[in-house]
């Protein structure tokens, strides 16, 4: 895994206006995966977007850690359930048009 | 255009306090947030009502104005006068930026019309976001998605190359990342959604992984056994049939099914089915064969 694709969280900091004890917060309820670096913390590039996600939460809702918490395993199970009625679905039109 | 009246959008009466005005509009965002509605167009569209009325409604000024000249914004003289006022102190104070963010286009011609649109932001210094995510659609057909292969397809003016898993679904989505809208004040780009829609090019049903079909077996075969070629996705096979096969029997081929999604090499099955065929405009004779036959059994 190359450095360019994790990105500093002191720059994420100043980017989105949030203090690193929230980001340090969702580490610790398992939310996001921070890497230590030497002295240097980092998140993976691909984690933005749910960071961004829990940052609107918070800020926009006022959602707190756990909340968020709450959500994000609310919106997995979601993802997961819309999954199944795609598959359902499909499965449905197959014995209608079979019928 | 129409008129909007954003009290109802917040469901409030038009005597409502500030407090009033914030809870509505805080209990509606939680409720219709694109966050917590991923993929849901209905909600992402009250969303932007709702951030639209709690614009104007949470801010004073606007709120006194839209009172004021609101319903009759298409010819008020004062209306015109306010409005040239106005188009160097909006302020944004709503949400910003965000793959649930907002831009200009967010706000209806109405809002644009009397407010001039969401110039300006609240917040100190550029913020970064991702961009806004993108949604498409792609019809595939069954026989394209056998094998996994790659499309260039034209979407919001770029080229994008991509690879589609072979077993996709139908109503399935996947993500190109970095595809989507641009970044806000060089914030990383959002995604593109692509939504397959599968049409079934071929004669065989699809359930999954597992393909059926169904084929004519001649009556004497059915009954003495034999062998019968028949068409797999891939090619022929040859079946021995057993005899005294009934009507109905359904074989199940293994492997000879669709690809399973993103198991490289492996497939479902494939079950066939045997219509036993009763021949028709018979002979004398074999009709003659038939009765000696009955009076056998």
């Amino acid at each position: 895994m190359g450095r360019r694709e994790l990105i500093l969280i002191e720059t994420l900091c100043i980017q989105y206006e949030v203090e690193a004890s929230f980001i340090k917060e969702l580490h610790s309820i398992g939310l996001i995966e921070i890497e230590k670096i030497e002295n240097d913390e980092f998140i993976h590039e691909e984690t933005i977007g749910d960071l961004e996600k829990m940052i609107r939460l918070n800020r926009e809702l006022n959602v707190n850690i756990e909340g968020i918490d709450v959500v994000f395993n609310l919106l997995q199970k979601e993802i997961k359930m819309q999954e199944e009625i795609i598959a359902l679905r499909n499965r449905l039109k197959f014995y209608e048009e079979n019928k | 255009m129409d008129f909007v009246d954003y009290y109802k959008t917040l469901g409030l009466e038009r005597t409502a306090t500030e407090k009033d005005i914030k809870k509505a509009y805080r209990k509606l965002a939680r409720k219709y947030h694109p966050d917590l509605n991923p993929n849901n167009k209905d909600a992402e569209k009250k969303f932007k009502e709702i951030n639209e009325a709690n614009e104007v409604l949470s801010d004073p000024e606007k709120r006194e104005k839209y009172d004021k000249y609101g319903k009759d914004w298409m010819h008020g003289e004062e209306f015109e006068k306010a409005r040239q006022q106005q188009s160097s102190r909006s302020q944004h104070q709503g949400f910003s930026g965000g793959a649930s963010g907002f831009s200009e286009s967010d706000f209806s011609d109405f809002f644009e019309s009397m407010f001039g649109g969401a110039r300006g932001s609240s917040r100190q210094g550029p913020v970064q976001f991702k961009g806004k995510d993108l949604n498409a659609d792609l019809e595939l057909n069954l026989s394209d998605i056998y094998k996994t292969h790659r499309q260039i397809l034209t979407l919001h003016g770029q080229k994008i190359r991509i690879t589609i898993p072979a077993g996709v679904e139908h109503g399935q989505e996947i993500k190109i990342k970095g595809k989507g809208g641009k970044g806000i004040n060089g914030g990383p780009n959002g995604d593109l959604y692509i939504k397959f829609n599968v049409v079934n090019d071929t004669s065989f049903k699809r359930d999954g992984e597992n393909l059926y079909t169904t084929v004519d077996l001649d009556l004497y075969t059915a009954l003495l056994g034999g062998t019968l070629t028949v068409d797999t996705f891939d090619g022929k096979v040859k079946l021995n049939i057993k005899p005294e096969t009934a009507n109905d029997t359904k074989v199940r081929l293994r492997g000879k099914g669709f690809p399973i999604y993103k198991k490289e090499g492996q497939f479902g099955d494939l079950i066939v089915t045997y219509k036993v065929k009763i021949p028709t405009q018979l002979s004398e004779k074999e009709k003659e064969l038939f009765k000696a036959l009955q009076k056998l059994r």
